[in-house]
């Protein structure tokens, strides 16, 4: 069945038919349509959930851990200011092993209040233990709903995950989405089977104290779990395209990287427009190509590594600005290469910040500069691309 | 629920999340006290009120071995666990609970 749905349509159809068991959400622009989606098909019965209103996402987030702690499978969405205010909670989702899968919806964090798309909001929950996933389109946002409650439900991975579109971009804007037959669903993503859950019939403490002597130790259980997790998304993914016909390439995506000795990394939708703008050059004889960083947590530092030795300038476009230094995606992939005999020149391009509209002649404009750095050596590490009176 | 500590030696014991099949009275808590409170069972009136007012049941409802005692069941303290907060003597009606000084061993 083909539908026109806005990214949060998708992002609720894609919960509908992951049959989630309970539905805790709060509203905020511009995740609100995907928990009002939600709200109707729980309304109408299309989705058999408890839905429970709340009165933050704090508490959103604190109900979702509640809930899976007893065996079913949830949901919350969020976005920005809403997406700060669960931080202490996402780090519970993810710290007591908790596979909940939220829809983050990527706004720019104020002042200056800003409703638009950025991804500083996401990038700051890096450090919380939840895998994150930057998607595409319309399509890739369902897509990503089913495939990343399969690997969070992983035995070796039990860990939450984020599927993350670009506000109003994919949020609000229209775009037709294929949807999977449910029977099809169901056989790739399986009822929701914890090896532990609350059972009055036996008793357990959950989320007790651990003291120094194996605190660190279960941080190594998360850190063999994200390890589990970079190997499982590329299965999973595999194994979606081949039921559903849809390949998403695991962690990163490559685009026209043969035979490229420059590529440019980049995350969400502007890399639609991005794949155009590397044809054209193409075209023109440049050997230039596309690196959709699709999963930022687990890093995939592997993948990278691989691009970063068949390249001469590997360039990242962050849409968000971690303040102090450059982007946090530049900083990760440039860390990740560090410790390869790989060389390339790296260059930071801060683009798209505060929802300003990622363009194609803005992506021609800073392809062409990175093109200028495999011509004439690197000049300045990170350059904030569009700005108005320049640097 | 098991009736030992769970002794893990290396993260490979560990079970995958912070989940446990004993209870917390299962924490030598005991050490941490200062005071310690005493029941004068010869006061006691068997109001578990101080049952009710532990901030970490450390008291316990238990069947009364006295012989020919007026009551069936009296509240015993678990010292194991017990920090001697001193809540209950603060809250019993008739003033059967003593805070004593612990004394070093």
């Amino acid at each position: 069945m083909k539908l026109t749905l806005t990214g949060n349509q998708s992002n609720a159809w894609g919960v509908k038919l992951a049959r989630v068991q309970v539905v805790a959400a709060y509203p905020i622009t511009p995740q609100t349509t995907i928990v009002e989606e939600l709200a109707e098909f729980a309304a109408n019965g299309e989705l058999d959930t408890q839905y429970i209103k709340v009165e933050s996402e704090h508490s959103a987030m604190a109900a979702c851990i509640a809930a899976q702690n007893t065996g079913v499978r949830t949901y919350t969405a969020s976005s920005s200011h809403g997406l700060a205010l669960m931080h202490e909670m996402l780090h519970w989702a993810a710290g007591a092993r908790l596979p909940i899968v939220m829809g983050a919806v990527n706004r720019a964090m104020g002042p200056p209040w800003n409703i638009w798309a950025d991804h500083t909001d996401t990038i700051s929950q890096r450090d919380t233990g939840w895998m994150q996933f930057y998607v595409e389109s319309n399509q890739e946002v369902l897509d990503t709903i089913i495939q990343a409650y399969k690997v969070a439900e992983s035995k070796d991975v039990m860990l939450p995950a984020m599927a993350i579109e670009d506000a109003f971009i994919l949020s609000h804007t229209v775009e037709t989405v294929e949807i999977p037959d449910q029977e099809l669903v169901d056989e790739f993503l399986p009822p929701y089977d914890p090896p532990e859950y609350l059972n009055p019939e036996d008793p357990k403490g959950f989320g007790s104290l651990v003291m120094p002597d194996f605190y660190m130790e279960f941080r190594y259980l998360i850190y063999k779990a994200q390890d589990a997790a970079r190997k499982r998304i590329r299965e999973v993914t595999k194994e979606y395209a081949e039921i559903f016909g849809r390949d998403y390439h695991g962690l990163v995506e490559e685009y026209r990287t043969e035979d490229a000795d420059i590529v440019v990394v980049g995350a969400g939708t502007m890399i639609s427009t991005a794949k155009d703008v590397i044809d054209k050059l193409r075209s023109e004889g440049h050997k230039i190509g596309l690196v959709k960083l699709r999963v930022f947590r687990p890093f995939p530092y592997e993948e990278i590594q691989d691009i970063a030795k068949r390249v001469d300038v590997m360039a990242v476009m962050d849409r968000s600005y971690t303040y102090g230094y450059g982007g946090a995606m530049f900083g990760e992939v440039k860390a990740a290469v560090y410790n390869t005999d790989a060389r390339p020149k790296m260059k930071n391009y801060l683009i798209g910040i505060g929802g300003r509209d990622v363009t194609a002649k803005m992506l021609e404009d800073t392809f062409r500069n990175a093109i200028r750095v495999k011509e004439h050596g690197l000049d300045e590490e990170i350059m904030w691309v569009g700005l108005k009176g320049g640097e | 629920m098991k009736d030992k500590p769970y002794k893990p030696e290396t993260w490979k014991d560990l079970p995958f999340a912070t989940i446990t099949d004993v209870p917390s009275t299962f924490n030598n808590t005991g050490t941490w006290r200062t005071v310690k409170p005493v029941i004068d069972y010869d006061k006691c009136i068997s109001c578990m009120i101080c049952w009710k007012f532990c901030p970490d049941v450390a008291i316990s409802i238990v069947p009364n071995s006295k012989e020919g005692a007026k009551f069936d069941e009296v509240p015993k303290i678990d010292y194991f666990f017990c920090k001697g907060c001193g809540i209950c003597a603060h809250e019993c009606p008739v003033k059967a609970i003593d805070m004593v000084q612990e004394e070093s061993k």
